[in-house]
């Protein structure tokens, strides 16, 4: 039978487990806007090998699954003579590949902009900067905040995987409990309910953004 | 006000293989309307984009003042500094409008001061005030573009052009995208402007606006500038078969 102490119990630890998650998917999403920045210039650029570099960049995050990414970069470090803690390896991995994800966001919205919103910048003497600083980018970033919502949502989920690298975060905490207690219904399911709880926490933070960005 | 003189001569511009402009030769008189017309296609926007660079002319020269735009010498590009600097005296107006939606419309007219004429934003924002008054938006200052119609909208757009002090502006069908009782509004604008010698430069496909307003009109087709004269000798007496033809279409397209 289920029962509702065991199932009330194993939250103290889960929760206490959320904060990897919490900080996997945090600063990986972090890291992923800097790189996927840096990504989606590149590919923008008037530059034929950047922007090489960048199309292959951004085929391979996409095109290997995240979960042999960190094994290939867990393992790979050590062997070059690097030596990190796990959750470094964790978060530069999700880091790197959110950065494929989020560089494809900021071009889909960079392109869905009518030509025309630069042109009229252009031809008044903006320089670049202003361009991209002042019509571009407000714009671009108004229209992804709910597909770079959705990006922290899907890695909040994804960060479970850091779990093979050793990590006790929600996952690999709820593992553990079911191990020890022999109530693994109960554990998965409050697992399952702050997994949830965070996410839908994050879809209302999106939905206010954007609410707020409304022009 | 100072008003610019443009000296087109032999402007060819290609699109890879096919060519859009065909050693076209125009000048613009100073303080004056001039009208570009001509059917769909025939390298009219083309033609005016050349004029602040917009588009890349291939060969020739268009000289704004006696300054060539966009080279330093031929094949030689200007660099993007000189390029902005001249084109801070050219306004530009689309048919699109193309205001920034997350800018009011106040906010839309004060940028380019800020940005490129270095403004404060306190002085910008009374340059900005005068602009929309001018054009008669003195109550919709606040409004963002999505909350004004579109002939208020395209009269923003002419403020922020004008708001930069411009001795040139270039009118891309200004009119096209508006509803027939918006055209009125814009062109009662556009004819202020004229009237206070600004040098002109405008697509349109509003005859009226050319025979009644225009002191040059020039007729393009595939490219090629067919004739340029005064309004009375294109629109009344063409000689020239195109025109005649075109004149046939826009009249029988008109009249019902
Ligand atoms: N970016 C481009 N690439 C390829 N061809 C182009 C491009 N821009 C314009 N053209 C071609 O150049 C020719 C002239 O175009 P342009 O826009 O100057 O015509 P227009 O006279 O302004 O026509 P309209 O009255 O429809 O606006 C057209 O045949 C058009 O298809
Ligand atoms: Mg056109």
């Amino acid at each position: 039978m289920f029962s509702i102490p065991v199932f009330l119990q194993a939250f103290e630890p889960l929760i206490w487990a959320a904060r990897y998650t919490l900080l996997i998917s945090g600063l990986g999403i972090a890291l992923g806007l800097v790189i996927g920045t840096l990504i989606c210039a590149a590919r923008l650029s008037p530059y034929a090998a950047l922007r090489g570099f960048a199309a292959v960049w951004v085929s391979f995050l996409r095109g290997v699954p995240l979960l042999v990414q960190l094994l290939v970069f867990y393992y790979t470090l050590p062997v070059i003579g690097i030596d990190v803690p796990a959750i470094v390896a964790a978060v530069v991995t999700v880091g790197i590949c959110a950065s494929a994800y989020i560089s494809e966001i900021w071009r889909g919205a960079i392109a869905a902009l009518p030509k025309g919103q630069a042109e009229a910048a252009a031809a008044i003497g903006m320089a670049p900067h202003h361009i991209w600083g002042r019509v571009i980018l407000p714009q671009a970033v108004t229209m992804s905040l709910p597909a770079l919502i959705n990006e922290l949502i899907l890695l909040v989920k994804a960060s479970s995987l850091v779990s093979v690298v050793g990590i006790l975060e929600i996952t690999r905490a709820s593992q553990a409990q079911a191990a020890t207690t022999f109530r693994p219904l109960e554990v998965y399911i409050a697992a399952a309910c702050i997994y949830l709880a965070i996410n839908l926490c994050l879809s209302a933070l999106g939905r206010y953004l954007e609410h707020r960005t409304a022009i | 006000m100072q008003a610019s003189q443009v000296e087109i001569r032999k402007v060819n511009k290609f699109y890879g293989p096919f060519q859009a402009l065909k050693n076209v030769d125009l000048t613009i008189p100073p303080g004056k309307v001039t009208c570009l017309i001509g059917p769909s296609g025939s390298g009219k926007s083309t033609l005016l984009r050349c004029i602040n660079f917009l588009e890349e002319y291939d060969a020739g020269e268009v000289r704004i003042d006696g300054q060539l735009i966009g080279y330093d010498a031929p094949g030689r590009k200007m660099s993007g500094r000189k390029l902005r600097e001249m084109r801070r005296s050219i306004g530009m107006v689309f048919q699109q409008f193309n205001l920034w939606p997350h800018m009011t419309a106040l906010e839309n007219v004060a940028e380019g001061l800020i940005r490129v004429r270095g403004l404060s934003k306190r002085d910008a924002q009374a340059r900005a005030e005068d602009a929309l008054r001018k054009v008669g938006l003195g109550d919709k200052m606040a409004n963002h573009p999505s909350r004004l119609s579109g002939g208020q909208q395209q009269r923003v757009a002419i403020a922020r052009a004008i708001a930069m002090e411009p001795r040139l502006m270039l009118f891309d069908e200004p009119t096209s995208a508006l509803d027939p009782e918006l055209v009125g509004e814009v062109l009662t604008v556009m004819k202020t402007l004229a009237a206070e010698g600004m040098t002109m430069v405008v697509v349109t496909h509003e005859m009226g606006f050319a025979a009644h307003v225009a002191d040059q009109v020039a007729f393009m087709d595939a490219g090629e500038l067919i004739a340029a004269g005064d309004p009375a000798s294109i629109l009344h007496q063409p000689q020239d078969a195109r025109i005649q033809s075109f004149l046939r279409t826009y009249h029988e397209r008109n009249s019902f």
